[in-house]
């Protein structure tokens, strides 16, 4: 491991400092965390947020079979046959999750999804999707978080918690640093943020801007019309959205007023009625703006690497999520081939479930059908998808235990510096035995 | 008696430590499965902490206990849930052709269960 280092005043032979670590809990991906580690064990990691040390100091080597096949214990190579038969075997198998791996192993989950006729899928599907379907409508004006820092002297957050979701990014990227252009930090910026709930966020913000629950897009379009100058009538947009449109007209005029302006969204524009017409409301806003003055957005979001995994299907595919290979060249359409739907219609007969857990966090008729079906699972963690799942890989952590490239939710690469070896497998490991297993099953020849 | 509400599920700071610390642990568990409700509400409807209620959407129902939101962090006529399998039981099925279940903003009723 490139990175670790043995310092002369460690306490103990056995303790090592890791530099520059990266942790891959949120899409921060904060890359100056100092880890100490004792054996296989991190004992320390500063200046992880609160999350951030929950996810370097839970993910010790779990004494767990690396392998089950029905909850019994198996050999990795058993596993591996088992996934790859019920993968070829399948009519309308699907690949899903890929937001908390490597890019490398994504990679590979493409190249399967391919090679089985099936659909890849990933968790942007039920986060930033509607997002990624506007961006295709309206187009993204976005920047770096190192633009943000240095520049970003109004800043608004909406249906974002960051202060719960991203604990560092105030403090890092988008309201505390001393940037280039920005010398005071805080005091050289507005915040203003947006929410249907006084959230722990609310409370950094100059200006907050409660609005009525389901009333995103109303209130994006009231911006709209005051950034085209248009009349609107008070009383409409007061009883529309729940705020007055003189506050509406100051934040307005605060925004042009602004030299470079960022908007950064959360899930509360896109799980919320309305969807991708709520995040396109954002995007045409976003670009609105730049006829007065520089403004970019950016989505937050929320997995290590959900951004890699956008940018790894959709330069192997064309496409960021829900596609299908089932005529043998990649098609895409959310609603379709997105995992919520091909389970929830009980279309999929197989499904490959990868560090992710639709067990927990899909409708009910999705979870009811990936149980009726074989799947397989690969996690670190113990969850109700692998303890469902007919093959189960226990597999190493990505960034703890296993190196490679994930994107912060900038598009930025960034390379992971992992602290201990596992015993277990990687992903990479387990879907690169995964393919060439399914490429013999379907007489491809061998790479 | 039941009361017409908008539930929202989101992500709080504990239960994103459950994500690492294991879903199988109390801490996870436990803030996963408690209803916040505005304090307005609790004292409109004769709610205590820790009262067992019924929240009912369109496609499912759950049993869950109360706690009053923070301070003024819930307005009046909203709930709140940590993400998890109790707010995916309340959640629909229907992407609308978006791949996204609707997720945040349902309409509920709330009950109160006799303890």
């Amino acid at each position: 491991m490139a990175t670790t280092t043995a310092k002369s005043d460690a306490p103990s032979a056995d303790l090592r400092v890791i530099e520059d670590a990266t942790c891959t809990f949120c899409g921060c991906v904060c890359d100056d965390i100092e880890l100490k580690v004792q054996d296989s064990h991190i004992t320390e990691a500063k200046r992880a947020c609160v999350l951030g040390k929950a996810w370097f100091l839970n993910h010790d080597i779990e004494d767990r079979p690396s392998c089950l096949i029905e909850g019994q214990a198996a050999s990795v190579e058993e596993g591996i046959e088992r996934a790859a038969r019920i993968l070829s075997e399948a009519r309308y198998p699907i690949v899903y999750g890929l937001s908390d791996t490597t890019c490398e192993a994504q990679r590979v989950a493409v190249a399967i999804s391919d090679w089985i006729g099936g659909n890849v899928d990933t968790t942007t599907s039920v986060c930033h999707g509607p997002s990624g379907m506007a961006f295709q409508g309206v187009g993204e004006v976005t920047s770096t978080l190192g633009e943000v820092a240095n520049r970003g002297d109004f800043i608004m957050f909406w249906g974002s918690n960051p202060a719960e979701s991203h604990p560092r990014h105030f403090t890092k990227y988008s309201l505390m640093p001393k940037g280039m252009f920005l010398p005071n930090g805080r005091k050289d910026r507005t915040c203003v943020i947006v929410d249907v709930r006084r959230t722990k966020s609310a409370k950094a913000a100059d200006i907050f801007l409660q609005i009525k629950p389901r009333k995103d897009f109303e209130a994006l379009w009231t911006l709209r019309a005051l950034a085209q100058g248009l009349e609107l009538d008070a009383d409409e947009v007061e009883a529309e959205t729940g705020v007055p449109l003189a506050t509406f007209q100051d934040v307005m005029d605060r925004m042009k007023r602004a030299k470079f302006g960022v908007i950064f969204f959360g899930m509360g524009l896109t799980m919320t009625r309305g969807k991708h017409l709520n995040s396109e409301a954002l995007l045409a806003l976003t670009r609105d703006m730049n006829r007065y003055t520089r403004f970019v957005c950016k989505p937050n979001r929320g997995h290590g690497n959900v951004t890699g995994a956008d940018n790894v299907v959709s330069w192997r595919t064309g496409y960021p999520f829900g596609v299908n290979f089932g005529r043998g060249y990649p098609r895409f359409n959310p609603g379709e081939y997105t995992t919520s739907d091909t389970l929830a219609r009980a279309e999929a007969d197989a499904a490959m479930i990868i560090a992710s857990d639709p067990m927990a966090n899909f409708s009910q008729a999705a979870r009811d059908h990936l149980r009726s079906i074989p799947y397989v699972a690969l996690d670190p963690k113990e969850t109700p998808t692998t303890r469902a799942a007919t093959v189960a890989f226990n597999t190493a952590t990505y960034g703890i235990n296993v190196p490679g490239t994930v994107y912060r939710m900038d598009d930025v690469p960034i390379p992971l510096r992992p602290a201990f070896e596992s015993p277990h497998p990687s992903d990479f490991d387990v879907l690169s035995g995964i393919e060439r297993r399914v490429r013999e099953l379907k007489g491809v020849e061998p790479a | 008696m039941s009361e017409e509400f908008i539930l929202i599920p989101g992500r709080t700071s504990r239960q994103g430590c459950g994500i690492s610390e294991g879903k199988f642990t109390d801490g996870y568990q436990e803030e996963t499965q408690v209803l916040q409700v505005a304090k307005a509400d609790m004292e409109r409807l004769g709610l205590n902490q820790g009262d067992r209620v019924r929240v009912t959407s369109e496609t499912g129902e759950i049993e869950v206990v109360i706690t009053p939101a923070k301070g003024d962090e819930l307005p009046p006529g909203i709930l709140f849930i940590a993400y998890g399998d109790l707010s995916s039981r309340l959640m629909g099925a229907d992407t609308h052709g978006s791949g996204m279940p609707t997720s945040k903003g349902l309409d509920v009723t709330l009950e109160k269960l006799n303890s």
